[in-house]
């Protein structure tokens, strides 16, 4: 095993990793998070086409391959005339692709706090939009840390597919590095690992978000 | 609106007398097939305590749900004195009407709701206090999002509130801390804190163990004698009988029997009544 390939290519990695892959799944789950809410409301909407929209919506990201969604949006739009750089069309894809997902988990999540929540909050005078946001949303957001933390475990590594449409992360910087020195099992090997670390941290930082949103609940 | 109920009281077609301050007449309701009112008439006068008596199903709790809009009755009419007065029969005929018409109903249901919760302020048998607020947020939640009352201001009424029911101690706990007893007092608090003209309590103490049952009666009593004007429902029957200025009883949807404790309790006049009370009463015979 070549130690001095794995010592010498762990920082070109970690850095890949830490200017490409993190920042990119930053910035789509952030935004991905606000389109889920919004798709989660349209599903909830007593509108059928409203709710109609978001059924569709989320049909369509759940049913079509993220990798095809990569393509179409890089590579297709140009020919409608609409171009993306690499990363805006990356961000634009795995946003979307979140959006999805995500919609589900917070839907099922505002379903989850009980009927007598928006009661008690119409009922001290509170419009349904006020109830939704600081009795309704409180109470799904606690609830929805475990599943959208897979979610965004899931992006961290599904990020590594924007390397198709050359943007430069940690994915790609692997691959460069095992083109360059024909060590594929070692540079592959050593990526894997470093994704490994990145989602140990931030089943971390899920453990410490849910300890802190656990301490209005009975035990 | 002629309904066929009897009782001595002024119906329906009598004109309010000046201290009326709730009226509410002919509200009608299904779910579905299940027709739960059937043209109900309700009269509460100011400082008056109304107890809704009566069976699980025979329509007490979507009476009480009605006045506040948690329920939009299908007809009849509430109306306070001082506004608002919904008409939900002109609410159901708006909802089958073009989009326009709709549109516009849609629009006045939401005033007409929005208006019933300025009036009146609703103590729910599950307390439903808000599970990641402290019982100081939870009381303050209306007054400082919905008044607009200084945050101060509010906090100092809230402390004020919570001290009279002997929870100046708990402002800073979350709900899930304290026990059933406790939570209700919160849960009558923040309907206090509201300032309402009416309070309406759906079953408060069904819920608690009985051996927590008597602290939430005793402050409910309190505020009976302070004046409050309240709508209970209630399987409490001895406390209805002391507290209660009119007794109502229904069954099926309708109001079979309506009196004075002392007349309900005693000497009712209806079969169905004197069943109901048996029952109850006498629950191993």
């Amino acid at each position: 095993m070549d130690w001095q390939l794995v010592a010498d290519s762990f920082w070109p990695l970690l850095r890949g990793g830490l200017v490409g892959t993190i920042p990119l799944a930053l910035a789509s789950f952030a935004i991905g998070l606000v389109l889920a809410l919004v798709v989660a409301l349209l599903r909830l909407s007593p509108n059928r086409m409203l709710s109609w929209i978001g059924r569709a919506y989320v049909s369509l990201i759940r049913g079509t391959p993220l990798l095809v969604q990569l393509f179409i949006i890089f590579y297709g739009l140009p020919q409608l005339g609409v171009r993306f750089d690499p990363w805006p069309a990356a961000i634009i894809a795995f946003s979307m692709n979140v959006g999805g997902y995500a919609a589900e988990v917070i839907r099922a999540a505002i379903l989850s706090v009980p009927k007598g929540q928006w009661e008690a909050g119409w009922t001290v005078g509170m419009s349904p939009v006020r109830t939704l946001r600081r009795i309704v949303l409180p109470q799904a957001a606690r609830v929805s840390v475990p599943p959208l933390s897979n979610t965004f475990i899931s992006l961290v590594k599904d990020t590594s597919l924007a390397t198709v449409i050359l943007v430069t992360e940690m994915f790609r910087k692997a691959q460069e590095i095992a083109a360059f020195s024909n060590e594929f099992m070692v540079v592959y090997t050593e990526a894997a690992l470093i994704y490994w670390m990145f989602c140990t941290v931030l089943a971390t930082g899920q453990n410490a978000i849910e300890k802190r949103l656990d301490r209005y609940v009975a035990h | 609106m002629s309904r066929t109920e009897p009782s001595d009281r002024p119906g329906p077609s009598d004109r309010p007398v000046p201290d009326t301050l709730l009226t509410a007449r002919g509200i009608e309701k299904s779910f579905g097939e299940n027709h739960v009112l059937r043209g109900v008439d309700l009269e509460v006068r100011r400082g008056e305590v109304v107890a809704l008596i009566g069976a699980s199903g025979s329509g007490k709790t979507t009476v009480l749900r009605s006045l506040n809009g948690l329920e939009t009755p299908d007809a009849g009419m509430v109306e306070f004195n001082g506004g608002p007065a919904v008409d939900f029969g002109a609410q159901a005929a708006a909802a089958t009407g073009g989009w326009g018409v709709r549109r516009e109903g849609a629009r006045q249901a939401k005033a007409d709701r929005a208006a019933l919760r300025d009036r009146s302020a609703m103590v729910f048998q599950h307390h439903n206090l808000f599970p990641h607020r402290t019982v100081l947020d939870n009381v303050i939640e209306g007054p400082t999002q919905v008044k607009r009352i200084p945050r101060a201001t509010a906090v100092g009424r809230a402390e004020e509130l919570l001290a009279r029911v002997g929870l100046a101690d708990k402002r800073d706990a979350y709900p899930h801390e304290l026990s059933g007893g406790q939570q209700q007092r919160v849960g009558i608090v923040r309907a206090l804190a509201l300032e309402p003209d009416l309070l309406l309590f759906d079953e408060p103490t069904s819920a608690l163990d009985p051996e927590l049952v008597g602290e939430v009666l005793s402050v409910m009593k309190e505020l009976a004698d302070e004046g409050w004007t309240m709508v209970v429902v209630t399987h409490e029957l001895q406390f209805a009988r002391q507290v209660a200025d009119e007794v109502l009883f229904l069954d099926g949807g309708v109001v079979v029997e309506r009196g004075a404790p002392a007349q309900i309790f005693s000497d009712p006049a209806e079969e169905r009544t004197r069943r109901f009370l048996d029952r109850i009463l006498h629950p191993l015979d």
